[in-house]
């Protein structure tokens, strides 16, 4: 301690770093920053480049190795018949499940926003969180089980004495199937199960934005409820809306369990590239498969962005 | 329209809604005590316990819990750090690059966990590395570096940054400032964090697909199990165990940041 | 007089912004210095340089006759008191008091006396067991004092540590704090943008404009002989007489500063037209114009109150007229 107003033998080692992380901010932040950027440059964006690369390069097909040059050939076997079939059949399983998604999640984001107070906030906070950080995997298996053929849902159906209704829609094409289990229906349900949460959650934090007195003061000028959830509530939560099916859509282009779970042998994009970079080796063209969800996500997200979605993440 | 109340139908509907989402969990809870051992048969047969004498005793349940328990606490505590330090530089100040650090800690979350898996499974191929418990772990920290940083940054920002310069100036250097002054204020948050990460890592499969090899996490022991079951129940058992185990965690988590602005486990 | 703060040139600049403008301050060993002047004009980022929280562009600081220059806040026997109050939210009162004895190595016993006897000074005595967040504004300010102030520093910085409190307990503090000043014979640096607060205070007072200092002085020197236009008008408002007036009434070409409570209203003086009138209370408040300018004159009660649009005439005594610095415009 000097007898000084200015301390000039506080000189330890630590003090002394602090002396010069004081003098140089800029030294600072690097030093915070350098860690985290360099494992997320190095592994996460080397890896994205690591990917890209590799769409780049080709199977040669009678010895199964990959070549390593640039070429353009692997791209263009997305568009094969049979693959650009498995790219429009996800595109499309993912547009029903954000759109059913959005639907069957706004009540309860809406509910939860405007009208739960006190324990109730907190039980319908606690039952969108559990649901969506509890196991993926166990969800999807509980489906398994409720659409299997001798499940509970079947059960219910012949209960209600409605089996004829079920097989009625299972008959019909594309959608329908041997049992529910092995349709598409069962995938979208599965689908829409899994990502439900992702969808209340922006929604909810969107509404909640949304002052009451705004509604009161479209009432106030002569609007009915109808008029006012419609020119009032749904454009305010528009962004929450488009916030919540970025990642329903995401996430369903590139699921790949849920359709092999729960689904019909016909493929989705995840699949592919699941079953390309497995045991048949093609890596590149796994990779191709994989750079489609970025593109049609990029797309997406740039749309989002000019309708200001981000604000409700 | 001046009542505060919700009209019915949209009570039931958002009651509806929310057992929706719980149903399917529970209904698994009830086929971990099922008698029937080779179909998913409704109603249950019979009720027993013996599933979880049976799932006690299979060595390969043990393994691969032991294996999802290092892997996730391994993977949790270079989140926590890499995430704090993240948070606290983005928090404090504008510097060149900020808004691209915010986005690349997302990136791991927001692009498809089948991107991730590739990718990674390209890099290890390109650069030959193989297989191992450390490549498992270098796929999950990196997506739950983003679930320390959410909850930290949100803290961060809460703490007021006069108290840094409080501290200071009555005499305490940087480091000591951290110690008696920072820590304290974040420690809750960093918590809650590092407990939705261990959940995260606990429950992940899709990028540990890409990354693991020969190795069995709990997540692919179930997956195998789902493709081609060998004891029905005994898998039963494992997942009610699971959806308990993950439960513990989120419910401290929110308990942690419960009275903020940000609760922890908006940001997934 | 030992200088207890003294800069020298000093600038501080942003980018292209001058928060601070080639300064030169003198803060003498137990002086109650106050600085003065509207938000941007630069005096909290001079505080700031005191204690630490920024460094010079260029100019140099001494404390206590001793080069600042590279040395860390927690280097400096110098304690702030923060407008926010900064309390620690997950210590209690005395830990917060303690904080930089702690730090220091003292131990938890002396360390807990001492804090108690600052608490006490700041006639708080036994609240070291609660919470900040139990504690109301006025009663977190005298905290976040206790803390600077058990650390004995040499000099105690105030960043408008008076802000937030209502306008009674406002005069209270300023009483106390000018009072405690005395007794403990710290200097003190005291940063306002209320000026009854800095002359009330203050054994001199600085005024800021955009980054410079206009004006230094006692306060009365301040109040009655505004150097600069600026200082008369934001002091007290005073009113400005441009060149061409204060030519008809003194003959010199010059700004010139008259208070409103020394203008007169009758048949001599320069013409003037009531424009408005209100009542304040203890005195009229009667807003006239002039030759092309506004005026403001307090006439005490008791005077007759003219009626707006009246024609009259202006006068005031010739010590009551203040010559100023010619002004640019």
């Amino acid at each position: 301690m000097s007898d000084g107003v200015l301390d000039t033998d506080r000189n330890g080692v630590l003090t002394r770093i602090s002396d010069t992380l004081w003098r140089n901010p800029r030294l600072t932040i690097l030093l915070l920053i350098a860690p985290p950027a360099l494992w997320l440059g190095v592994v996460y964006l080397g890896s994205l480049f690591a990917l890209l690369a590799q769409s780049f390069f080709s199977i040669d097909e009678f010895s199964g190795l990959i070549i390593y040059e640039f070429t353009l050939k692997t791209y263009s076997e997305l568009f094969t018949p049979a693959n650009f079939d498995i790219i429009v059949r996800t595109f499309l399983m993912a547009s029903a499940v954000t759109i059913a998604a959005a639907i069957v999640s706004f009540p309860i984001a809406y509910y939860a926003a405007r009208y739960a107070r006190g324990k109730w906030k907190a039980i319908f906070y606690l039952g969108v969180m559990l649901p969506l950080w509890s196991s993926y995997l166990v969800k999807v298996y509980s489906w398994k089980l409720i659409l299997a053929k001798e499940g509970i849902l079947n059960w219910l159906f012949e209960t209600l004495h409605l089996s004829w209704l079920l097989e009625a829609y299972l008959s019909l094409p594309i959608i329908g199937g041997n049992s529910l289990s092995v349709s598409w229906t069962g995938t979208f349900l599965v689908f829409l199960y899994v990502w439900l949460p992702f969808m209340i959650l922006p929604i909810q934090a969107a509404l909640e934005r949304v002052p009451p007195s705004m509604m009161e003061a479209s009432g106030d000028l002569g609007a009915t409820p109808g008029q006012s959830f419609r020119h009032v509530l749904l454009p305010l939560a528009l962004p929450g809306v488009i916030a919540g099916s970025i990642f329903t859509f995401s996430l369903t282009l590139g699921d790949y369990i849920i359709p092999q779970i729960v689904g019909s042998s016909r493929r989705f994009i995840g699949q592919a590239v699941y079953a390309y970079q497995g045991t048949a080796g093609n890596i590149p063209l796994a990779a191709a498969f994989a750079v489609v969800p970025i593109v049609i996500m990029g797309i997406y997200l740039w749309i989002a962005k000019r309708k200001g979605a981000f604000d409700a993440l | 329209m001046h009542s505060d109340r919700a009209s019915t139908g949209l009570k039931i509907a958002a009651g509806l809604g929310l057992a929706f989402m719980h149903l399917p969990i529970l209904l698994i809870f009830v086929y971990a005590f099922t008698t029937e051992d080779k179909s998913y048969q409704w109603p249950p047969p019979g009720l027993t316990l013996k599933w979880f004498g049976v799932t006690w005793n299979r060595p390969d349940v043990w393994e691969a819990l032991a294996l999802s328990a290092k892997v996730a606490s391994i993977s949790t505590v270079i989140a926590l750090i890499l995430g704090t330090l993240c948070a606290a530089a983005v928090s404090r100040t504008r510097f060149f690059g900020r808004e691209a650090i915010s986005l690349l800690v997302i990136l791991p979350i927001a692009l498809p966990g089948i991107v991730t898996g590739i990718s990674l499974r390209s890099a290890f191929n390109l650069a030959d590395i193989p297989f191992s418990f450390w490549t498992i772990v270098l796929g999950h920290a990196t997506f739950c570096i983003v679930v320390v940083y959410n909850n930290a940054v949100a803290r961060f920002r809460r703490t007021s940054g006069s108290l840094v310069e409080a501290s200071m100036d009555l005499g305490a250097t940087s480091f000591q400032t951290f110690r008696h002054v920072i820590l304290p204020n974040i420690s809750t948050a960093l918590l809650a964090g590092g407990m939705l990460a261990f959940a995260l890592s606990f429950d992940e499969v899709i990028v540990t697909t890409f990354t693991a090899g020969q190795q069995q996490t709990l997540p692919i022991w179930m997956l195998e199990e789902l493709v081609r079951p060998r004891q029905r129940p005994v898998t039963n058992v494992v997942a009610m165990v699971v959806v308990i185990v993950t439960f513990l965690p989120i419910l401290g988590a929110y308990y942690l940041t419960r009275g903020t602005d940000t609760v922890a486990g908006q940001g997934k | 007089m030992t200088s207890a703060v003294s800069f020298t040139g000093v600038s501080r600049h942003f980018g292209s912004v001058r928060a601070v403008d080639e300064v030169d301050i003198n803060i003498a060993e137990g002086e109650f210095f106050a600085m003065l002047g509207p938000s941007g004009s630069g005096k909290t980022t001079c505080l700031r340089l005191i204690a630490g929280f920024e460094q010079p562009t260029a100019g140099e600081i001494s404390i206590f006759s001793q080069p600042a220059q590279g040395v860390p806040p927690y280097k400096r026997h110098v304690n702030t008191v923060f407008q926010d109050y900064a309390l620690f939210p997950h210590l209690n009162v005395l830990d917060n008091v303690a904080y930089g004895l702690m730090i220091a190595g003292m131990s938890k016993k002396e360390r807990h006396q001492a804090a108690e006897e600052a608490l006490e000074l700041v006639a708080l005595p036994g609240y070291g067991g609660r919470k900040p967040s139990e504690l109301s504004g006025g009663q977190r300010q005298r905290v976040a004092l206790a803390r600077a102030l058990v650390n004995k520093p040499k000099v105690l910085l105030l960043d408008e540590p008076l802000g937030a409190l209502d306008l009674k307990l406002r005069e209270q503090m300023q009483e106390e704090l000018k009072a405690l000043q005395r007794k403990l014979g710290i200097t003190f640096v005291f940063v306002t943008h209320d000026q009854g607060e800095a002359l009330s205070m203050a054994d001199r007072v600085a005024v800021f404009n955009e980054g410079k200092i206009v004006q230094v002085g006692k306060p009365e020197d301040i109040y009655y002989r505004p150097e600069v236009p600026f200082v008369a008008d934001f002091v007290g408002s005073s009113n400005v007489l441009p060149p061409h007036v204060t030519e008809k009434t003194k003959g010199i070409w010059a700004n010139a500063a008259v208070r409103p409570e020394a203008v007169r209203l009758g048949e001599e003086g320069l013409p003037a037209t009531v424009r408005a009138t209100s009542f304040i209370g203890t005195s009229t408040r009667v807003s006239l114009e002039l030759d092309g300018i506004q005026m403001i004159a307090l006439l005490p009660k008791g005077q007759a109150i003219p009626p707006v649009g009246e024609h009259t005439h202006v006068s005031w005594a010739d010590d009551d007229i203040h010559l100023m610095e010619q002004a640019d415009e």
